[in-house]
């Protein structure tokens, strides 16, 4: 056991190495100094060309939210059309189907808003064409959308009183030329020597020891799955995502899919830092979401390793922990870290099974998604913390008899609106949607859906209303992992989460960008002995707190019925 | 401070006109202004319909009546608490006003009328630009400014400070207040507002909520608390489905318990109080602030601009020594230094005369002594006496000339005494008779006691202090060294004022300034919280955005002191209010759900009694907590400046961790006080 405890530090450490260097590295592609991938220049030139996009032309806010949403929306579009023809398309060697239209429309937004919620088993619901044309280029530029809005915020940090937040279509693909595909490859080779097939054959067949014939998926996977984690994109080349020996095949490529998820989160904290010459800041950030993150990860692997109570009654020994829906070449603690950093970075891929977590995982799961903030997603993770802190700022400031300030800009009603907005976006969608489905479980099981609600649920009772909720909060933090366990390919589900996953996706995006857009018009104030310091940890501190206050007042009574009472009927 | 502004908090007659006015304020069109108090309301009035629909049908599926009436009576309190703590906030500033505005009340005015005649007519049928006479005894009818003579006045009406001042028309203490009485001369004003439009009618106002407007910050705050309110109304609707898939059967009791508790209805009852209070501390420290906002501002001050006199150093500067030259006899010398003096009124020549009787030296003015007053000419003043001696006294560079053409030569040892004291801060004054140089009167500037404190004090606030002096810029240095200042303006015009506030606010400072002059009233009108004296011109007081009404410059810290206190009550309640919800999460969410999940039991860590009792001592808790701060909120919590983090370390620990903790005790108090009864 203390094995896989050392394994899962130094997964971490290891992480923490690559990204320092690595944040410096993207500070530089933010403010577009020189770099060894300057390579990559005339590729840009060519699509800037081509689109007929001037990348040195400012923007303000309003404009780089209008570019940003504009793409997206054709992005969707162009997803949705692929993915219902897509029986007509090329590259199909298994002759899979066409996604019905509700199925289509939640695929095409879950990839799109870097969440790859997968209402579909990846072997038959797509084609390799759209495997890599809609998933992987999906994949790689909600990632990028997700970096580029980043790096607008800073742009508006960075200068003391400013319109201009960058040109939101150099920031987007320089973070694809320049930081994603590059490591994209990196992680691409060293998965596919390892096993992960990158072949374009259809599916091969293997003669099991029994003597069954049985059918193996196969297709280029190796580089979708790069990006699903470099990318905190989630969703799996195969239904099982990375539990499937063929997407994850040994400890080697755990710890390597593990490092690829987190890299980047970290690795822009520490840009941050760079970027706006502001480390003290970056480290306190760092530690703050590091903190939070060890509150929710050794819980999880204490439950974890400690076996499941109800087994032990039944006098099993559980020598290995609790084992259910984990695979043996990973074992409890490097599943209950991955299940851990996979939830509270909002990449959502999984190495086990998370219905059969125990009630403390599954908590914790639950709470990493709700927060949504440590380190989380792609550059969404650092806006959705700006929320937080802007709403710890406006507490702390009057609590220190100042009207409340931000980085030398006044934080008056109406950042305070926009904040307040995005906190009770995430209370109203998911206990909302979490109570329609309650209610129609309740009152219409027998709707005449695909699936009727009747028989969504695998599990009674507590954990079935777990599953329930898993999967609402899953969309809004559009993390994109499943409890299982739920029947969610039928239009209720595909819709509501799809609702769910657009609005969850881009009001969070842009409310911190407003914000800051807001704030970098209003005049500089520098710092006096009477200013509170935003990069101290009494600070941090207090963010810390109104995380938790915040998430525990809107989500303590649904976690109560979950979670929480599966806990204290279980031990 | 003055004694007739301390009002006990809660004060018999204004606490009846407080309660009085809870109920009227139930007004829902009143109530809507205070959006986290009328969702209360509603409850209350929801909780009302269901208990009469109880009485009527006798129908118990919504649990028993006795129950729903005493939740419906703790709502109901709840909200009553909340409008009282407003109502005595808003009594106490009325009161404190009314005392005032007595004051002026119907006075008969002597109005010069267009042909130059007088007309007795009352105060109030006098308006903007009439003209009005006073004479010794009459009490000024309305404020204004004189236009001619000169008079002493008790002010003591307004300010509690018995001894009389002197106003007179031109310069800069022109300015009459009515209310108060001509105690000497007579004078004639010329009327400044419109009846009903003065100062205090304005704060009177302000305070009584007819024109109150949020300022900005309350505004933010008020938009949180509303979100939060809005997320506990979707955390309490989808409870219900929630429940019917834990098939757990919620009564609106319940729900409403529920809701009310989670709200932050400790801050929402508050707010407005702690609003009304920093005002009406304000009006008590005797400032008149014309908005809320600018006693807020006036906690986010980074610069504040202190005129040297009257606020660093005690009025003028005074003699402190005389020094001879080596030939002189130093009792001779002081003799002539006295002689100077005796007719010379200024300040400065008054010390001199102090200084040399207390040094034991006498002399009175020989018959026929010509006194030669000081002109800009000369920069000298003395005396020419019978034996036909002429005794000057006047800055360095004046006598030394009148020496030198004189041909008399300057000392060395001379020079060097009016250097080192220039030095030193102090204004050397040199005597000559007949042209010859017998010695030098250092006088020196008195810093206040304590001031030094008070700077070290704003310094800690993050607060920048600025001396503002017509001194040469050797002697303002070493004052402001003395007194701890950290900038200064020497040899200020008040332009410079003007400039070096523009200055400080293009780098997003905000800058506070205290003034009195006509000249001051650009600088106070472009300084983000311009302090203008009572006692200054009507201009300067239309320019500022508070009136001190003591005249006093060291008014501006405590309206500093006073803003910040406004900020951090608010600041310090919200997290109390939001912190104690934890406490009230634990002991309704299992009351609600105890029933179908026996399991959640463990989660009732205060152990409760009952379901029933656990939701009536949280609602309890809730509505109680509201009378029991308000002393804080009217009050204020202290302000120390101890640097922004340690702040907020000491009130995060105080209202963020009590407000954790004190609910989990108040809760489990009073459960076990219902259990003797239920």
């Amino acid at each position: 056991m203390t094995g896989e405890i050392t394994g899962v530090v130094f997964t971490f450490l290891l992480t923490l190495l690559l990204a320092y260097p690595l944040g410096k590295y993207i500070a530089r592609v933010f403010s577009g100094e020189k770099s060894f991938m300057d390579l990559m220049n005339p590729a840009e030139r060519f699509f800037f060309r081509v689109s007929g996009i001037d990348p040195k032309e400012p923007m303000n806010w309003k404009q780089f939210l209008k570019a940003m949403l504009t793409i997206n929306m054709l992005w969707l579009v162009y997803a949705m059309l692929l993915l219902v023809f897509q029986d007509k398309l090329p590259l199909n060697p298994d002759g899979n189907g066409g996604q019905t239209p509700d199925l289509a429309f939640n695929t095409a937004i879950s990839f799109l808003v870097n969440c790859n919620l997968q209402h579909y088993s990846g072997e038959s619901g797509l084609t390799y064409f759209t495997q890599l044309f809609v998933i992987t280029f999906l994949q790689f530029v909600s990632a990028a959308t997700g970096i580029a809005a980043l790096a607008g915020m800073l742009n508006g940090l960075k200068h003391k009183t400013t319109q201009n937040l960058g040109n939101f279509w150099n920031l987007f693909t320089r973070s694809i030329t320049r930081i994603l595909l590059p490591l994209c490859i990196i992680g691409a080779v060293l998965l596919a020597f390892n096993g992960t097939p990158t072949s374009f054959d259809g599916k091969d067949t293997i003669t099991t020891l029994q003597g069954d014939s049985v059918q193996v998926s196969r297709g280029p996977a190796a580089g979708m799955i790069a990006i699903k984690h470099l990318g905190t994109n989630g969703g799996g080349w195969f239904g099982t995502n990375s539990a499937h020996p063929l997407e994850n095949p040994n400890y080697f490529t755990n710890i390597l899919e593990m490092v690829m998820q987190v890299v980047i989160p970290v690795a822009l904290l520490f840009a941050l830092g760079f970027y706006l010459n502001r480390r003290k800041l970056a480290r306190v950030l760092f530690g703050i979401m590091t903190l939070g993150m060890l509150c929710l990860l050794i819980p999880t692997i204490m439950a974890e390793v400690g076996g499941n109570p109800a087994i032990e009654k039944m006098g099993i020994t559980q020598a290995t922990g609790a084992m259910e829906g984990k695979e043996v070449r990973f074992g409890p603690a490097a599943s209950a870290y991955w299940s851990t950093v996979t939830t509270i970075i909002s990449t959502g891929s999984v190495n086990s099974m998370h219905d059969s977590s125990m009630p403390v995982s599954g908590l914790m799961q639950l709470l990493g998604m709700m927060i949504n903030a440590f380190y989380g997603g792609c550059g969404v993770g650092i806006l959705n913390y700006l929320i937080y802190i802007i709403i710890a700022v406006f507490i702390s400031g009057l609590m220190v008899g100042r009207t409340p300030e931000f980085m030398g800009h006044k934080v008056e009603a109406r950042e305070v609106k926009i904040a307040a907005l995005v906190t009770l976006l995430s209370a109203f969608l998911i206990k909302g949607f979490v109570a329609l489905a309650a209610y129609m479980v309740a009152h219409h099981p027998e709707m005449a859906w695909a699936v009727k609600p009747g028989s969504w649920l695998n599990n009674p009772s507590y954990h079935g209303f777990s599953e329930m909720l898993y999967e609402y909060t899953s969309a809004n933090a559009n993390n994109g992992s499943g409890f299982e366990g739920l029947g969610d390919n039928n239009v209720f589900w595909n819709v509501t989460t799809g609702i769910v996953l657009l609005l969850a996706r881009f009001i969070p995006i842009i409310g911190p960008v407003a914000i800051i857009g807001l704030l970098a018009n209003k005049k500089f104030i520098p710092d006096s002995p009477g200013t509170l310091r935003i990069d101290s940890w009494t600070f941090g501190i207090m963010t810390f707190a109104v995380i938790i206050v915040i998430n525990a007042l809107s989500f303590f009574p649904a976690l109560t019925l979950g979670p929480l009472a599966e806990y204290f009927s279980l031990y | 401070m003055k004694q007739h502004n301390k009002v006990s908090l809660f004060e018999p007659s204004l606490v009846n006109t407080a309660i009085r006015q809870s109920f009227v304020k139930l007004h829902p069109g009143l109530m809507i202004k205070n959006p986290v108090m009328f969702t209360v309301e509603i409850g209350t009035a929801v909780m009302l319909i269901v208990s009469l629909y109880q009485l009527i049908t006798g129908d118990l599926s919504q649990g028993a009546a006795w129950y729903n009436w005493v939740i419906f009576s703790i709502l109901l309190l709840t909200v009553l608490f909340a409008n009282f703590a407003e109502a005595l906030a808003e009594a106490r500033g009325k009161a404190q006003a009314e005392s005032l505005r007595k004051t002026r009340e119907e006075t008969p005015a002597k109005k010069i009328t267009s042909d130059g005649k007088i007309d007795i007519l009352s105060s109030s049928m006098l308006h903007l630009g009439d003209q009005f006479v006073c004479e010794a005894g009459d009490i000024i009818p309305m404020d204004g400014e004189i236009t001619q003579g000169i008079a002493t006045i008790d002010e003591s009406a307004i300010t509690g400070e018995s001894a009389p001042v002197i106003r007179e028309a031109g310069g800069d203490k022109s300015s009459v207040t009515g209310g108060t009485k001509v105690l000497s001369d007579r004078i004639v004003v010329k009327v400044t507002t419109q009846p009903g439009e003065s100062f205090l009618d304005k704060m009177i106002a302000l305070v009584e909520g007819a024109s109150r407007q949020k300022t900005p910050n309350e505004i933010a705050l008020t938009i949180l608390l509303a979100s939060f309110t809005l997320i506990f109304i979707i955390v309490c609707v989808t409870l219900k489905p929630f429940a019917d898939y834990a098939n757990t059967p919620i009564t609106i009791a319940a729900f409403i318990s529920l809701f009310v508790c989670l709200i932050p209805t400790t801050i929402g009852g508050l707010l407005s109080a702690i609003g009304i209070a920093g005002m009406d501390r304000a009006l008590r420290a005797n400032v008149i602030a014309k908005s809320g906002k600018a006693v807020e501002t006036a906690g986010d001050v980074d610069v504040l601009l202190l005129d040297k006199t009257g606020t660093i150093t005690i009025g003028n500067r005074k003699a402190t020594h005389f020094y001879a030259t080596e030939t002189e006899d130093e009792n001779e010398f002081i003799q002539k230094a006295l002689l100077s003096s005796l007719s010379d009124d200024t300040p400065e020549g008054k010390s001199i005369v102090e200084l040399a009787h207390a040094k034991g030296v006498n002399a009175q003015a020989a018959a026929g002594s010509q006194f030669v007053q000081f002109t800009a000419e000369t920069r000298s003043s003395g005396v020419d006496t019978p034996d036909g001696n002429k005794i000057r006294k006047g800055a360095f560079d004046a006598i030394r000339q009148m020496a030198i053409q004189a041909g008399h030569t300057v000392s060395h040892t001379t020079e060097q005494k009016v250097k080192s004291i220039a030095e030193n801060g102090g204004t050397p004054l040199v005597v000559a008779v007949n042209n010859k140089i017998k010695g030098v009167i250092e006088l020196q500037d008195i810093i206040k006691p304590g001031i030094q404190e008070r700077f070290q004090r704003l310094r800690k606030m993050g607060v920048k202090t600025v001396m503002v002096t017509g001194d040469n810029p050797l002697t303002a240095k070493y004052i402001a060294e003395k007194a701890g200042v950290d900038d200064f303006i020497a040899e200020a015009k008040p332009e410079d004022k003007m400039n070096y506030i523009k200055k400080e606010q293009n780098a997003g400072k905000l800058v506070a300034m205290m003034g009195d002059g006509t000249n001051d009233a650009p600088a106070l009108a472009q300084a983000d919280v311009g302090v203008a004296m009572n006692s200054g011109t009507q201009a300067a007081k239309e320019a500022g955005n508070m009136v001190d009404l003591d005249n006093d410059p060291t008014k501006l810290i405590e309206v500093v002191e006073i803003g910040k206190q406004l900020l951090i009550t608010r600041g310090t309640l919200t997290t109390f209010s939001i912190a104690n919800d934890v406490a009230k999460y634990f002991a309704i969410v299992p009351a609600l759900f105890i029933a179908a999940i026996p399991a959640l039991q463990s989660l009732n860590i205060m152990g409760l009694k009952s379901p029933e009792s656990a939701i009536l001592s949280a609602v309890i808790f809730n509505a109680i907590i509201i009378p029991m701060l308000i002393p804080l909120a009217l009050k204020g919590v202290s302000y120390k400046p101890i640097g922004a983090s340690a702040l907020l370390r000491r009130n995060l620990l105080i209202y963020g961790l009590g407000g954790v903790i004190v609910p989990f005790i108040g809760i489990k108090l009073i459960d076990m006080l219902l259990g003797l009864f239920m």
